[in-house]
């Protein structure tokens, strides 16, 4: 059966171009890759190959015709033993065929949304909360957040020998923040890692490993320099998994501190918490206390998904009750009630959380009792707690430390809005860091974080106390 | 082919790759065939695959491998069974190489349910376990660092395997190659990397992009990486120059770089109208370097030219193309339900 040579798009865009020059004629034999004619739009020159072995039977669309729409046959090609009275009528065939190419219209989009099974399948699966942790009765143990971030990875690491953990300065100088003391001796230099300062590197290679198999736990000193890495975290770590249909994974721990920690200026002191929850494909965790700290990392490293770990430089070294088991975990997507409370609802993670209690105190010495959500995940987020306290108190202050725009407040203030408004017996208030790069004057600095006060100022507002 | 042993100067004389060539290298006649086969199967595959976007059944970007076909099919020969592939978006090539399912393959281009990656990958953008290919990345270099993360794996679980990651000469230029070069060799890691240097990144000539010297063999000099450049336009010089690299990887001796000279036909991508370089010049390689002529021209020589037996694969091997591309016309696009899976596991 004849072949018909068909106008082609040189981008999806194109709908229509010029046929400049014809580089064969009728009777000329031609094979796979031979140039058959030269097209031409406003943007660009291109050479039509041909994809068969035959003879040009007939050409169908003369040279310097303008406007020759895509798909449209312009030549007919013969095959072996074929002669031109086969193409009769073959150009009418394949006009009368076009209409009937399903996979053409579906390049339009607007044809797409015609369908109308479409919408009605594509709606995001509502994932409920994950059961809290059961309450714990049993022995607790007093631990700084270093060290109960260094116990969740040795557990770990013992229980499952994929695990490893590399970064800069994490074996032989035992952590520069020393969360991962003793790790070197007891594992040894092929399961902690030393790493050049290379942060995009080590985290590509982290990457790669995970994708293999492996369960790598990547320390960054500060996540300021994940910066440097942000490409292999996004679009290699946390797309992957969808992009291969559900083929490869990055099991992957990228932990570090993150915010601000104390006169640092502007490069060392940011919370990148809403950048990493902003990613489809990504865990966040922002956690507070030190059975937190290491129920969630030893859930993070369980987990089969590239999980970012926010830890805080000022709060490594606070002691919290941690329960006495290396069979203990936290629930990744789960919030805590700090402090419960009536009249209004105080939202904050990491250091936040500490600052937040404190304001409560404050506040109940003015007669407002406030509740206080520890969010601990920010992605998932459990907005049914967030929700729920919200019924109760109609009253929300979001606290962080990262700056407001395009922050974590505004997510849950447009979660409330949708999903509570009716709630709502006020604005929901965000506290959250000044808008400007940090400053390095101590003064300068107190007044770009957002303080105790801060928080105090915002409950009373929204309760209309002034 | 000429060996750079990490001494070897930048610019420095080397002899010519077609001299490689000429040199006696081992191939009986099935192996001759079969690498005919393998870069025959990729040029038809990629012809349709330039013909059906021009049709508009392929969307958005699309990277063809003509002209190239001898680097891959050249470096798998010489792979053992356990060892990884990566590279880059210009990837079709490479899956058929490891011996994934053109159909499968073809499909993923459309945007179909029978893709690889069920059509969400799209064409750069495909893995597969089983043949120990592990993509297809769209970011230009970001498969380096990822290759030299599996290459950790496999020395992390004690595994005779290496990984094999394909970069091109644009790519070269990304800092993170670097990072890959210096952990991979200060860490001994069982990995190669093979430059497919076509001489454009999209449309900037090597040239224009690389100080001092184009020749990218000796790029891990610094780290003591030893280097080959080999004429990637010669299927048989690809395999040798591979297996030595392979074997030297293998052993433990660390990292290797495999700089292969070769000629992409057609433009960066279907959209480009390759303005940056001349007719005479795409000419004058296919006349004169093509890699399928090219090997008919070695089994003339060799007196192993069985016409009839190339003419049962050039059929076998249209057979495999139509049926991709009819497959990949009559998978049905994925169900809609899919645009929320696979977003994380176990949920």
């Amino acid at each position: 059966m004849p072949i018909n040579i068909l106008m082609p798009a040189l981008s999806p865009t194109m709908t229509e171009g010029k046929l400049a020059k014809w580089l064969v004629k009728e009777g000329d034999d031609v094979s796979p890759g031979d140039i058959l004619a030269e097209i031409e739009t406003d943007k660009a020159t291109m050479e039509v190959e041909a994809v068969d072995e035959g003879k040009v039977g007939k050409i169908m669309v003369a040279e310097g015709t303008d406007a020759v729409p895509v798909n449209d046959v312009i030549a007919v090609l013969l095959e072996d033993g074929e002669d031109a009275s086969a193409i009769s009528d073959a150009p009418q065939k394949a006009a009368a065929e076009k209409p009937a190419e399903k996979p053409a219209e579906s390049r339009a989009p607007e044809k797409q949304d015609d369908k109308p099974a479409g919408s009605a399948h594509a709606t995001p699966p509502k994932e409920p909360s994950p059961e809290a942790e059961p309450e714990w009765t049993g022995a607790t143990v007093k631990q700084t957040v270093r060290e109960a971030l260094r116990d969740a990875m040795a557990e770990e690491m013992r229980s499952d020998e994929r695990v490893f953990l590399m970064g800069e300065e994490v074996a032989e100088y035992q952590g520069a923040y020393k969360v991962s003391q003793g790790l070197l001796d007891e594992f040894g230099a092929r399961r902690v890692v030393d790493t050049p300062i290379t942060e995009h590197g080590f985290t590509g290679l982290g990457v790669g490993a995970a994708m293999y198999g492996l369960r790598p736990i990547v320390e960054f000193m500060t996540f300021n320099f994940a910066m440097q890495a942000v490409d292999q975290i996004i679009n290699s770590a946390a797309k992957t998994h969808y992009m291969s249909g559900g083929q490869v994974s990055s099991p992957i721990v990228f932990r570090g501190a993150n915010g601000a920690a104390a006169r640092v200026a502007a490069q060392h002191s940011q919370c990148y918490a809403s950048w990493y929850a902003h990613i489809p494909g990504l865990k966040v965790v922002a956690p507070y206390t030190a059975a937190d700290a290491k129920g969630l990392l030893k859930s993070a490293i369980r987990d089969d998904n590239p999980v970012i770990f926010l830890e805080n430089e000022i709060l490594y070294g606070q002691s919290f009750e941690v329960p006495d088991s290396p069979d203990w975990t936290v629930p990744i997507g789960k919030a805590r009630i700090a402090r419960p409370g009536k009249d209004v609802t105080l939202v904050a993670f990491s250091i936040m959380v500490g600052k937040a209690l404190e304001a409560a105190e404050k506040l109940a010495e003015e007669g407002i009792d406030a509740e206080v959500i520890d969010l601990r995940s920010l992605r998932p987020l459990d907005t049914e707690t967030i929700l729920a306290s919200v019924r109760k108190t109609n009253r929300i202050v979001t606290c962080e430390e990262g700056w407001g725009y395009a922050g974590i407040g505004s997510e849950i203030a447009a979660v409330v809005m949708e999903q509570a408004f009716d709630w709502l017996d006020a604005p929901v208030k965000r506290i959250a860091g000044k808008d400007v790069p940090m400053p390095y004057a101590a003064n300068l600095e107190v007044l770009a974080l957002p303080q105790v006060d801060d928080i105090v100022a915002g409950a009373k507002e929204v309760c209309y106390r002034g | 082919m000429a060996d750079s042993k990490p001494a070897a100067r930048a610019g420095g004389k080397r002899k010519t790759a077609a001299a490689a060539a000429k040199s006696p290298v081992k191939a009986n006649v099935e192996d001759l065939q079969k690498y005919y086969r393998d870069m025959l199967l990729i040029r038809r595959f990629e012809e349709k695959a330039g013909q059906m976007y021009g049709m508009g059944l392929i969307g958005g970007f699309c990277h063809l491998y003509i002209g190239q076909e001898a680097v891959v099919v050249g470096v798998q020969a010489a792979m053992g069974p356990k060892d990884t592939v990566l590279t880059s978006y210009r990837d079709h090539a490479h899956m058929l190489a490891c011996g994934m399912d053109s159909k499968g393959v073809m499909a993923e281009l459309t945007g179909r349910a029978g893709g690889y990656s069920k059509g969400k990958g799209g064409s750069m953008h495909m893995f597969s376990h089983e043949k120990r290919f592990y993509g297809g990345h769209g970011i230009v270099g970001a498969q380096v660092p990822i290759g030299t993360g599996f290459a950790f794996a496999h020395r992390y679980l004690n595994e005779d395997a290496v990984s094999v990651t394909y970069l091109g000469d644009g790519a070269l230029n990304q800092g993170q190659v670097y990072e890959s070069f210096n952990m991979a060799a200060l860490w001994s890691l069982p990995a190669v990397y093979v430059i497919e240097n076509n001489k454009y990144g999209m449309g900037t000539s090597i040239e224009r992009s690389s100080a001092k010297s184009t020749e990218l063999y000796h790029r891990g000099q610094a780290y003591g990486i030893p280097g080959v450049q080999v004429d990637g336009m010669d299927v048989l010089a690809v395999r040798d120059a591979a297996e030595k690299a392979l074997a030297h990887a293998r052993s433990g001796k660390g990292p290797y770089i495999m700089e292969m000279l070769t000629y992409r036909y057609r433009g960066h991508s279907m959209s480009d109208p390759a303005k940056y370089r001349s007719k005479e010049e795409v000419q004058k390689v296919r006349q004169e370097r093509d890699p399928i002529e090219r090997l008919r021209g070695i089994m003339a020589e060799r007196k192993v030219m069985d016409e009839a037996k190339l003419k049962e694969i050039d059929k076998e091997v249209k057979a495999i193309v139509s049926e991709a591309a009819e497959f990949a016309q009559s998978s049905p696009e994925p169900d809609t339900s899919e645009l929320y899976t696979d977003v994380y596991v176990g949920a």
